[in-house]
């Protein structure tokens, strides 16, 4: 964790707007020094165009973008403290791999003994030593992406900011190049603003995530906090998965709040939500939150859920579906209401899976501090 | 996948089907009229309608006598200043398309390739028309030379002489305008192509590194582009060099090229043998050409 505090980027205010459609709506926030800033949403949510109005290439409709306390809304790409890596590298196909790190050196009519020097360090901390005089076509994906961080960390950058960085990587080299970044960005100092859809990469990477949900930020917190507190049914549902249902507020004390719903029962929290008694809230439970027992295990249940009052926390069903993914199994309830609630259950032995099956009908419970209430 | 269309060599029957009708129509009106002019460079004059071919070299010692050989570089250098000029005129419109919103491409496109639906006759006509002592250009510049006459009388000054057309047609300037107009599009489509299969990201990340709009150009755009600029160069150089219907209608008497030439020796001179010697020398100039653009096409090949 960086240990200065002080915003490298204000957005203040900040809207775009193509003809008719609001691509960003009036966005507010600060990116600290040092951090590993992610942009999440789903696609067209407007977090690449955040991305290319802190690059400059685009201009805000409204609004104000100040990186390291100077307004940028004159300030052309090509002088503005910022580097990119974009999405398609964009690594020049007609220059071997020193030629594409050094472009922005001698352009910026840096002395050929400095740029030697300063290409070969950063392809060190790449780790493409021995790749300088392969061209783009002879290389893989991985590693163009390389170059492109390589020739943009050159520039000793006051931000980077990346577009997409994983998304054309297989899922191992993704899994591997999220360390890395990680890693990189502990190494340089540098502060990363990254441009994610996909929440694993986010929580894994971030030390902080803006969920952006139709050009405005649903909610700016930590991954954990993200996941584990969302501020609203969309960060809910996008980061994770959940089950949420709908229910009304039936108590409300600062240790303890009840909510009735019809869907799954009755829900019991051991901490308060603040919300106004009787008011419509949704529910949201997580699936590894959420404990499965065979039918007649009352007396376990009753020991487990001995967190909340009787007849709260509970509910019945009938596996409907199941898919085992090795780790985890994933199981689709149905309950008595009808309703579907996803199950996971982590497969701590070897025939863990074999426990339950289609048609089974179990019982379910989970702890007073696992449901989050939702107020939107 | 292994369709009947997928490999010429494991499948010879289908493709002598298919390609034997092409073939023969080639050989028979292009090879075979081709093979006789040749044939005919190496001959003489045994009557007004008769050629014997004796395996003479004469034709082409005359050929390559100063008088035929000035022509020929002389049509070599308007060739090369029309495509010059093309390509000066033509990146920018060619870039102007490549970056113009995707709904208005179709139109600008056509627009380039309107020109090719009228005959060329028309087209050269209709430029002379505009160019002539009484054309719109000539008015166009005679107004304004007017309102500059009269501008000069508000303030005091003396009146301008009368106004006195410029003889635009029958020079040299005619010639390359004309082919310059003729030629265009076929300068404009190939950087287009070119420059519409430029990732445009390129042209962002180099900005992003600090160049500039013009060192990006010459950086990243141009390099990148060669391949569209050395076809529009060829297929702009190589008609260019080979005009006749410009030169022969809008040059004057010193601005004939080597077409103009050719075709007085197979026309009023009635020397077809000597007609055929230029004619291949022609040829031969613009097969080393083409040999030499694709030779440098092999070799980048080859580094990448």
């Amino acid at each position: 964790m960086p240990e200065t505090k002080q915003p490298i980027i204000q957005i203040r205010n900040v809207s775009k707007r193509f003809g008719k459609v609001t691509a960003v709506d009036n966005i507010s926030l600060d990116i600290l020094a040092g951090e590993f800033f992610v942009l999440l949403g789903p696609s067209g949510c407007g977090k690449t165009t955040l991305l290319r109005m802190i690059a400059g290439f685009e201009m805000p409709t409204e609004g104000q973008i100040i990186i390291d306390g100077q307004d940028m809304s004159l300030v052309p790409p090509n002088k503005r403290p910022v580097n990119m890596v974009f999405q398609s590298y964009a690594v020049f196909p007609h220059m071997n791999v020193t030629d594409n790190v050094g472009y922005g050196l001698r352009i910026a009519g840096v002395g050929k003994g400095e740029i030697r020097d300063r290409v070969a360090e950063a392809l060190e901390l790449v780790k493409l030593g021995g790749f300088e005089d392969r061209m783009p076509d002879q290389m893989s994906g991985g590693q163009r992406q390389r170059v492109a961080l390589a020739r943009s960390l050159v520039m000793r950058p006051k931000v980077l900011l990346l577009d997409e960085p994983l998304s054309a990587l297989d899922a191992k080299l993704r899994a591997q190049m999220q360390f890395e970044l990680s890693d990189l960005q502990d190494k340089v100092g540098i502060t990363f603003v990254t441009v994610t859809h996909d929440q694993d990469e986010a929580l894994s990477m971030a030390s902080r995530v803006a969920v952006i949900n139709k050009g405005e930020v649903a909610q700016l917190a930590g991954p954990s906090d993200l996941y584990e507190y969302p501020a609203n049914r969309f960060v809910a549902d996008f980061v994770g998965s959940v089950n949420i249902f709908e229910g009304k507020l039936t108590l409300d004390e600062p240790d303890k709040a009840a909510v009735d719903c019809p869907g799954l029962g009755k829900i019991y929290l051991n901490h308060g939500v603040t919300g106004p008694h009787g008011a419509d809230v949704w529910v949201a439970l997580r699936p590894e939150k959420i404990y499965l027992h065979v039918p007649g295990a009352g007396k376990a249940i009753r020991a487990a859920a001995q967190d909340a009052p009787d007849g709260h926390n509970l509910a019945r069903g009938t596996i409907k579906g199941m898919s085992y993914l090795g780790d985890i199994t994933l199981y689709e309830i149905q309950l008595e209401g009808g309703q579907v609630i996803r199950v996971s259950r982590p497969n701590l032995s070897r025939h863990d899976q074999e426990d339950f099956t289609w048609d089974d009908k179990v019982s379910m419970h989970w702890r007073a501090d696992s449901p989050v209430v939702l107020l939107s | 996948m292994s369709g009947a269309l997928q490999d010429w060599k494991s499948q010879k029957k289908p493709f002598a089907a298919i390609a034997s009708v092409p073939v023969f129509w080639l050989a028979l009106f292009f090879v075979a009229p081709m093979a006789i002019v040749w044939l005919y460079s190496f001959g003489e004059n045994a009557g007004p309608a008769d050629i014997n071919i004796s395996g003479t070299l004469d034709n082409y010692k005359r050929a390559i006598e100063w008088l035929y050989l000035s022509i020929f570089l002389k049509s070599l250098a308007v060739a090369a200043l029309t495509t010059l000029i093309c390509l000066i005129i033509g990146f920018p419109v060619a870039m102007a398309i490549t970056f113009a919103a995707p709904k208005w491409r179709p139109w600008l496109l056509l627009g380039i390739m309107l020109p090719f639906w009228t005959n060329l006759l028309i087209r050269t006509y209709a430029l002379m028309a505009l160019m002539g002592t009484n054309g719109y250009m000539n008015k166009g510049l005679g107004g304004l030379w007017e309102g500059a006459s009269w501008l000069r009388t508000l303030v005091g000054m003396q009146p301008l002489e009368a106004w006195t057309p410029i003889q635009l047609l029958y020079n040299n300037f005619a010639v390359v305008l004309g082919l310059v107009y003729v030629h265009l599009p076929f300068m404009v489509l190939p950087l287009y192509s070119a420059l519409d299969r430029l990732d445009k990201s390129l042209i962002e990340a180099s900005l992003d590194l600090g160049a500039g709009h013009f060192k990006t150009f010459m950086q990243i755009v141009v390099p990148l582009a060669a391949p569209g600029i050395v076809a529009g160069v060829m297929i702009t150089l190589v008609p260019a060099l080979g005009a006749y219907l410009t030169p022969d209608l809008m040059g004057g008497t010193d601005s004939q090229m080597i077409a103009n030439v050719i075709e007085r020796q197979f026309k009023r001179a009635n020397d077809w043998p000597f007609g055929a010697a230029l004619s291949f020398l022609l040829i031969y100039a613009m097969f080393i050409l083409i040999a030499l653009q694709s030779m440098k096409a092999n070799k980048t090949k080859e580094v990448r």
